[in-house]
């Protein structure tokens, strides 16, 4: 059995051109999913490479290390447009699954009821990658492509998180049947820009409604020109095609159905409250 | 690559000493810290970052070694516990805070929980209840409740070192644990700890369906192919291939024979190195899966799992007192509903596990357990041993509840180490023990019940259908004793209440904490707070008026003149209980999205067997040294009984606790304390080493010739008696063994049930009232709990400090039953889909210990196990309806069904 431990991102994708191996990085997916069985012959570690834990912000984009863990977004100074991410990294699971566990992983594993999807997609996340055929990034949306399927060739790996600077601020609510390591029953991200309580642009994401998380893009649009007061009205009447929740162990199809539009309500008055001191 | 190939060196600062390590850098850190590296403080749990109890510091940081690869080691620093606690300042204060709080009962989850506290202690943070929580929610505690240790945390966060947790005083004193330092310095030893490197590894093959036929192929061809040393099935069972818990209902065989009863149940097993068992090809087994029922709705008409059980009834209880349903209809007002409640897993952090090897014709068993002996005869008859030659050698347990009572995986290690001759090892799989052990009956309950114009309970009736799983286990247990209970601790006058235990194709159900109590009290709590409604009438002063006192007659007939203190814990909730309302009221006023409530329940449990002999030995004895011994029996899982039994001891002795040195548990050196269940260890155990304290006091006034009121102390090889301030020294005998020894037994006096169940099953009863505060996020149904207020009468608290600690784990449990626990055969078979509370989730706790003594507990103490948590979920639910206006009558009160009730409720109060 073995683990390659790359410190750079070439030497990493040519042990993935070599045939490959489990990426691993926090391993809080990759170990659980075993079920007790033995560990993979082969595993590539990604967490030693050089860079791939920073973060930074260079001519209008962030870009998060794919290596960043939710402990980094903790951690980070980042502006308000963050905020619902900061809230979402407090949320996965645990301080031992945030500390190694990492924003591109939660991605990879493409769970319905992933905590960072929602928050990522409403920041209009795109995922870089590279591979035998270079670097190409796509949009959130189209990178996960259903319940753990994502658009991840042979012999690539995610190497950033790109997200465009933007005035807003974040929130991001979670719905669980208890307060800690608990998989959501939903979960709802906004990004709000409002100019003297009146909203300009509105990004909002539910998870764990869906097949994949998904942008209410026809509210977004109603959003635009409306005050706090307006939003319980506009959130009760908004066509939310893509909300198709399931009956599992967690919540009944209805309750979700229900419950969501109180979270996105909820999330987009957070969002807009005045930004609380970094604490 | 072969199996034989070199495994890479990890190289590691382990505690601050360098190691290097031939390991597979793919094998969980936490494999290779246990197995490698030796440090079995590092708890397995769950082997998915659900549990925390692996948590150790990687550079600083805590992570959870069960899903860190070994190989990300290297070149870092490890720390664990026994490391931390041993070199590193806040850690070792840590420990002291735990041990001055007794924030580790069980000890399975104390490694994680210290560990993650001490990096939040180095952060310099300046701590916080929410701070604590936000760093330790990552580790679950099945017994504590959370409180202490929060306490513990907080606690830490502030002086220097002290050594200052009361290791001595009386029985009334809050003595630190006697076995505590183990567990907060990470030495403790439990089930899986144990095993000799040397051990062969067993592995059980399980059915994957409910219910389903199946033949074997060519299992020496595959044994040989494997490279295994043994396969078990069936027909290597020596003795009996059956075992069971009631005498009369053993019913469960180690391996099925030609079907299968439920998923999980155990076919075979195969023993090998652990490297052979790390890659097998499919085990040669062929299933036919065949209709399975899984509810007792369909049980008559299915496929009949026993011979002798005709529509799959395992078994019926019956109480009936006066005319219950002539009184019905005479009374004023009458209310009535079906409630349900599902099973309910046990969740201990602790995955059963067992060592077995064969010394000469004998076979020794280490072994987490809650039932020694009873484990001891059970084996024997599977080996056709005689139960001599079995040797139980308990180790720590990591939580019972009353699942670890039944046999596990003891009777799979001792085959194999009996055939083999060498030492086998298992420890379950978090599956594996969630999947396979019993569980908490679900229930089916409907039930009536009338009052005169008063409010004066007339009748009861009550009929419940449990549902026992595949096998009997515990559920005779249940069904008798949920009639005996289900009146609630109130005068009922007239009463009829019928019990039915039901095979279906799920694990069996089992023992766990309450015996089907709980259940009951969900729909006759319930149902009380509707008739308080109806009459208009404060839903505490409706018990208290209505509870028992002594005098009065239980529903079997049963006079207590002493000891019944239902009354006096209605009465000291009472200035809580109006604060609580007012508060809830005037938030109320001003809220409408949140909705606070406040709710209330009692509850009783009678301590020890159901109307049957169950008798404790605790033998001690005063070497030529002059060394006490006290040889003590009476498992300890947590909740205390070492120190307990060691106070009462001590008290009646007349010497301090410090005095004595435990020894125990094992069948080999220790006498039978019964099983550790049915609140029955301080109580009957208790009573027991009253009276090997009392019997050695009276040998040894008796060797310096002194009276009753002379002090005792034990010297250098001699009894130092001291009598109206003069002090004799008595050398002691110069024997083999023993100088002094004393051997006493205890057998509570309890009279059989009649054929209305009319009697007196129990010599003690414990009684509870607790009522919690809430708040109901009416939108989205959600429920934060604010603050639970309890009053327990324990008769005499021996040590209170144990006794808030289980008060506190009780409610903890309870509260997972009102609003969280489901287990669905072949879905919540790990522990993020079956949800427990995390520390986030268990709000204050302020225990109010009420003392009204026992005519026969020692000093006066009941036990206190199961009544912590019976009175918690209906307390729970009748706070949901009065916050709410939603009344929740199948559990858990999840979210979604909390949101439909109140949808509900709005809906009927528009119609």
């Amino acid at each position: 059995m073995t683990l390659q431990r790359p410190e750079s991102i070439d030497a990493a994708l040519a042990l993935l051109a070599e045939g490959g191996g489990t990426i691993l990085a926090g391993g809080t997916d990759v170990y659980p999913a075993l079920r007790d069985a033995t560990p993979p012959e082969c595993m590539i570690d990604v967490t030693g490479i050089e860079g791939l834990r920073d973060i930074s912000l260079r001519d209008g984009i962030w870009r998060l290390g794919a290596a960043t863990t939710w402990t980094d977004i903790v951690r980070a100074e980042l502006p308000q447009l963050f905020t619902g991410l900061k809230l979402a990294a407090r949320e996965v699971g645990s301080v031992q699954i945030q500390n190694t566990g990492t924003l591109a992983g939660n991605i990879c594993n493409a769970s319905p009821a992933a905590d960072g999807v929602p928050t990522l997609m409403a920041l209009d996340t795109q995922v870089e990658i590279m591979g035998p055929e270079g670097r190409r990034a796509v949009m959130l949306q189209d990178f996960i492509k259903g319940p753990r399927a994502v658009d991840l060739g042979a012999g690539e790996m995610i190497t950033a998180l790109l997200i465009p600077d933007r005035a807003g601020q974040g929130a991001f609510l979670k719905l669980g049947s208890r307060r800690y390591l608990v998989i959501s029953i939903a979960m709802v991200s906004a990004v709000i820009k409002s100019d003297d309580g009146v909203i300009s642009r509105a990004a909002i994401s539910v998870g764990a409604c869906s097949p994949v998380a998904f942008r209410a893009t026809a509210l977004e649009e109603a959003l635009v020109g409306a005050d706090a007061a307006a939003v319980a009205g506009l959130v009760q009447a908004a066509d939310l095609p893509d909300l198709t929740p399931i009956t599992d162990v967690r919540a009944s199809a209805s309750y979700r159905q229900d419950a969501v539009r109180t979270l996105v309500t909820r999330t987009i008055h957070q969002a807009m409250e005045p930004p609380h001191v970094a604490g | 690559m072969s199996l034989d190939e070199p495994k890479g060196q990890i190289a590691f600062t382990l505690n601050g000493t360098d190691m290097s390590l031939a390991a597979a850098p793919t094998t969980r850190l936490s494999d290779m810290l246990r197995n490698s590296a030796g440090a079995r403080d590092v708890k397995v749990g769950c082997n998915a970052g659900d549990c925390g109890a692996c948590t150790v510091l990687l550079d600083g940081e805590p992570v959870c070694a069960c899903i860190t690869a070994a190989g990300q080691a290297e070149g870092r620093k490890v720390e664990t516990q026994a490391g931390l606690v041993g070199a590193d300042e806040d850690a070792l204060r840590l420990a002291q805070a735990f041990q001055r709080h007794q924030a580790a009962q069980c000890g399975i989850c104390t490694p994680g929980m210290m560990v993650s506290a001490i990096a939040l202690l180095r952060s310099g943070e300046v701590l916080t209840e929410d701070k604590v929580a936000d760093a330790l929610g990552g580790v679950l505690c099945r017994c504590t409740g959370y409180r202490k240790i929060i306490a513990a945390v907080l606690d830490a966060g502030g002086a220097a070192p002290t050594d200052d947790a009361p290791a001595d005083g009386a029985v009334g004193a809050p003595v630190a644990r006697l076995d505590g330092w183990p567990k907060v310095s990470g030495a403790e030893l439990f089930g899986d700890d144990v095993a000799p490197a040397d051990a062969l590894t067993l592995r059980v093959i399980r059915s994957p369906f409910h219910r389903a036929g199946f033949t074997f192929g060519d299992l020496d061809a595959y044994r040989d192919a494997a490279g295994l040393d043994l396969i078990l099935t069936a027909a290597d069972v020596p003795g009996e291939n059956c075992f069971g818990t009631i005498p009369g209902f053993e019913d469960q065989p180690v391996f099925a024979e030609g079907e299968t009863r439920f998923k999980g149940e155990a076919v075979a097993a195969i023993v090998g190195r652990a490297e052979a068992l790390a890659t097998l090809p499919d085990f040669p087994v062929t299933w036919e899966e065949r209709p399975a029922n899984l509810t007792p709705k369909g049980a008559a008409q299915a496929a009949q799992l026993h011979p002798t059980r005709a529509d799959n009834l395992m078994c019926r209880g019956l109480v009936r007192r006066g005319d219950a349903a002539g009184a019905m209809a005479q009374a004023a007002h009458v209310v009535s509903g079906d409630f349900s409640t599902g099973f309910i897993e046990h969740a201990y952090i602790e995955p059963e596990a067992a060592t077995a090897r064969r010394v000469g014709d004998r076979i020794e068993v280490q072994c987490c357990t809650q039932a020694p002996f009873m484990n001891r005869d059970g084996l024997a008859g599977i080996l056709g041993l005689p139960p001599e030659a079995v040797r139980i050698v308990p180790t720590a347990t990591g939580g019972g509840f009353g699942s670890k009572l039944d046999l596990t995986a003891q009777p799979f290690v001792a085959l194999a180490a009996w055939k083999l001759n060498r030492p086998v090892r298992i420890a379950y799989t978090r599956t594996e023990s969630i999947a396979t052990s019993t569980k908490r009956h679900p229930s089916e309950v409907h039930m009536e019940i009338g009052t005169d114009e008063t409010g004066r309970i007339l009748a009861a009736r009550f009929d419940g259908t449990f549902n026992t799983g595949a096998y009997a286990s515990w559920g005779p247990t249940v069904a008798n004793r949920v009639p005996i209970h289900a009146s609630g601790p109130y005068l009922t006058p007239n009463y009829e209440a019928n019990s039915a235990g039901i095979h279906t194709n799920t694990a069996p159900s089992g023992a766990f904490r309450g015996f089907g109590v709980p259940q009951s009290a969900v729909a006759q709590e319930q149902l009380y707070d509707l008739l308080a409604e109806k009459l208009g009438m404060d839903r505490l002063d409706f018990r208290r008026m209505n509870c028992l006192t002594n005098g009065a007659p239980t529903v079997t007939g049963q006079v207590f003149d002493t000891g019944m203190g239902i009354d006096a814990c209605f009465d000291a909730l009472k200035p809580a209980w109006d604060r609580a309302l007012a508060e809830a009221e005037a938030f109320n006023a001003t809220h409408a999205d949140r909705k606070r409530g406040v709710g209330v329940a009692g509850g009783w449990y009678g301590c020890g067997n159901t109307s049957m002999s169950n008798p404790s030995t605790i033998r001690a004895g005063v070497t030529p040294a002059g060394d006490l011994i006290l040889h003590q029996g009476a498992i300890d899982i947590g909740q205390g009984s070492n120190t307990v039994i060691s106070q009462i001891f001590a008290e009646a002795l007349g010497v301090p606790v410090s005095q004595v040195t435990l020894i125990g548990p094992d069948t080999d050196v220790t006498p039978d304390a019964g099983k550790t269940s049915a609140s029955r260890q301080t109580f009957i155990t208790g009573n027991a080493a009253r009276l090997a304290g009392e019997a050695l006091r009276s040998q040894i006034l008796r060797l310096g010739n002194v009276g009753e009121g002379a002090v005792i102390a034990f010297a250098d090889g001699a009894v130092e008696l001291t009598e109206d301030g003069v002090t004799r020294r008595i050398d002691l005998p110069q024997a083999e063994g023993y100088a002094l020894e004393v051997v006493e037994s205890y057998d509570p006096p309890t009279l059989p049930l009649d054929e209305n169940g009319q009697g007196e099953p129990y010599a003690v009863f414990g009684t509870a009232a607790q009522m919690v505060e809430l708040e109901v996020d009416m939108e989205l149904g959600t429920v934060k709990l604010l603050n639970f207020t309890a009053a327990h009468d324990v008769g005499r608290a021996i040590n209170p400090l144990l006794v808030e600690g289980q008060i506190e784990g009780g409610i903890a449990q309870g509260l997972g039953l009102a609003l969280m626990e489901e287990f669905l055969p072949g879905r919540t078979e790990n522990l993020h889909d079956y949800l427990i509370p995390t520390i986030g989730d268990v709000p204050p706790v302020q225990s109010i210990i009420i003392e009204s003594g026992d005519a026969h507990g020692p000093y006066g103490a009941k036990g206190l196990g199961e009544h912590c948590l019976i009175p918690t979920a209906p307390a729970v639910l009748n706070a949901i309806a009065h916050a709410s206006g939603a009344r929740i009558h199948h559990l858990p009160a999840t979210p979604d069904r909390v949101r439909a009730a109140i949808l509900a409720a709005r809906d009927q109060a528009t119609a």
